[in-house]
């Protein structure tokens, strides 16, 4: 009788782990399905002409540097406005901020940015950037957009990143006679290092693959040129794909798959270099 | 010297500081926009035809019911394709895998979660959709269950990492116990070190709703945004639109400062209070998981 209730138990765990295991695949299977599909069906596409060239013909013919070049701009500009706030913030709340209801709201605030709906940063960005700041349709005021919306995904990997510098480290500079911000940007900042640089490029491939919240406020449908000023409107990946896939009729696919391989792989390579980042970082890290 | 030091490190935490605070300030900010376009909706649009079926702007119909649930009905699929998948995994990886295995899995989640969502829309429309309409025999592809399922898949890293990032914080202890008792791992997973994770696992999928139900450009996409009051079950198999949908489909060709400006402002409204709502909700979960705990360990 025992026998036969611990046997059960052991079917039950054995069912249960392969079950298990066959929904994590099947979570898992998709995603690298997705890329190699994207991969052979957009390769052929990929051509010196395609990447470097200007669409024209209606976009069904030739290349889509405007969108590249464009994806660049966006994702630099949003880098000047997100690095350096979220940088300093994720500093504040590490080594300033103690435990009072002021730095709880700020949390809340940070998590609750991190909720915001993206094509919601797009009403405001339209709101605050395009007409009460008059910044018009630009790489300006989409890329502050970018910067809002990236803020709290680089300010909490920031933030975890100080936070796990041993605290001995702030101990010996500051009794070494260092200041405090000697010994944040001497010692804390050095050690976090890879760590920031790993949230910040993830924070910016979110910012480069986003579609909703530049629609309004940067986004060209169709430029014959690149931008020359912040205050240009541009051509974007995302929103070229967009476009390319459901706005123009009889467009070729084997420009939308081409399309969609190039912006696959802009976001994929910062994934990877982030990730490269994080595990050289650890295998290196002495304490 | 001394003097000039003093003062850079003054400026330098006033900056920090000034830069930590500005968090609330942009969700200040966001809020006053929303406000400053979206609230002179009740002044023009009368409440009955406000929350009313019919959503048609061109003649001045502005129900926003339809879309209200749009986005539920397509929220909902998408929670119960999320939940289970990404509990699972987050199960699977935390308790299960192999360490070779986590370290393979876990960046290819993130990875996931990395995906542009105009990708997934771009592949549902040209792969998802197409397979549905045959293989459930519709007359089109574009339904909220294809929404439903690619945001299903949008909603599963923010799943996973959070439900397993509350797994891993369960103290090794507690499972060694249960061990120690006789118990096999699969009724320690069920028993102990889920229960003991709940808040977390529970933080997990508020947050995983809020991410569907923001999502924009794949829903946009693939659900064919036909504003149709969608109420029973068998709208899963028609066309639907969501709030999210509509802003981003309508915003760009109305006038700034008329109507249907100021109510696509108001649906922004909502869903900013839909997500403020989930995330405070989700957020004070975690600081109540978190105090049960420090006065267990106590």
């Amino acid at each position: 009788m025992k026998n036969i209730l611990t046997r059960n138990r052991h079917l039950t765990q054995r069912v249960g782990f392969i079950l298990i295991t066959l929904m994590a695949f099947a979570t898992v299977i998709p995603i690298v399905a997705v890329v190699i599909y994207i991969l052979a069906q957009g390769l052929p596409a990929i051509s010196w002409e395609f990447l470097t060239g200007f669409p024209h013909d209606g976009m069904r013919a030739g290349g889509i540097l405007p969108a590249i070049i464009g994806t660049i701009y966006l994702t630099i500009g949003t880098a000047i406005f997100s690095v350096p706030l979220g940088i300093a913030a994720a500093i504040y709340l590490s080594e300033y901020a103690s435990d009072t209801p002021l730095t709880r709201t700020i949390r809340i605030a940070i998590i609750n940015l991190a909720g915001i709906p993206s094509v919601v940063y797009g009403l405001f960005g339209l709101g605050l950037f395009v007409l009460f700041l008059n910044f018009g349709t630009s790489i300006l005021a989409a890329s502050l957009t970018l910067s809002i919306m990236t803020l709290p995904v680089i300010i909490s990997t920031a933030e975890e990143s100080l936070r796990s510098v041993p605290q001995g480290f702030r101990t010996v500079s500051i009794s070494l006679g260092a200041t405090r911000w000697q010994t944040i940007r001497r010692i804390v900042l050095k050690e976090a290092l890879p760590g920031i640089l790993t949230g910040v490029i993830l924070g910016l491939e979110r910012a480069a693959g986003e579609t909703a919240p530049i629609l309004f406020t940067g986004a060209a449908f169709f430029l014959p040129r690149l931008p020359h000023s912040p205050f240009d409107a541009t051509m974007a990946l995302p929103y070229h794909l967009f476009v390319i896939s459901t706005q123009v009729p009889e467009m070729p696919i084997q420009i939308q798959y081409g399309t969609a391989l190039v912006l696959l792989a802009f976001v994929l390579t910062m994934n990877l270099i982030a990730t490269v980042i994080r595990s050289r970082a650890r295998a290196k890290r002495q304490w | 010297m001394e003097k000039s030091l003093n003062w850079r490190e003054f400026v330098i935490t006033r900056l920090i500081k000034a830069s930590g605070y500005s968090a609330i300030l942009f969700v200040a900010l966001i809020f006053f926009f929303l406000i400053r376009e979206g609230v002179p909706t009740f002044e023009e649009v009368k409440m009955s035809s406000l929350f009313s079926a019919r959503w048609y702007p061109i003649e001045e119909y502005f129900g926003i019911l339809p879309l209200i649930t749009g986005s539920i009905i397509i929220t909902l699929g998408a929670t119960l394709i999320a939940v289970p998948f990404g509990i699972g995994t987050a199960i699977y990886i935390s308790e299960i895998a192999p360490r070779w295995m986590r370290e393979i899995l876990k960046p290819l989640v993130e990875l996931l979660g990395g995906l542009p969502s105009v990708v997934l829309g771009f592949l549902g429309i040209l792969v998802l959709s197409p397979f549905l309409r045959v293989f459930l025999d519709l007359p089109t592809g574009l339904t909220a269950l294809a929404g439903s399922i690619l945001l299903g898949g949008i909603a599963v890293p923010t799943v996973v990492s959070v439900a397993e990032d509350a797994l891993d914080a369960v103290p090794r202890a507690y499972r060694e116990g249960a061990w120690a008792l006789g118990a096999t791992k699969w009724q320690t997973i069920w028993r102990v070190t889920l229960p003991a994770a709940k808040s977390g696992v529970l933080t997990a999928v508020m947050l995983g709703v809020g991410r569907a139900i923001g999502e924009t450009m794949t829903v946009m996409m693939v659900t064919g945004n036909a504003p149709i009051l969608a109420i029973k079950l068998s709208n899963l198999f028609t066309p639907v639109r969501t709030m999210t949908a509509t802003i981003a489909a309508e915003m760009g060709e109305v006038a700034n400062g008329s109507v249907h400006y100021h109510v696509l402002f108001f649906i922004g409204m909502v869903l900013f209070l839909i997500s403020l709502g989930v995330n405070i909700a989700a957020s004070s979960m975690v600081f109540r998981a978190k105090k049960r705990a420090e006065r267990i360990l106590s």
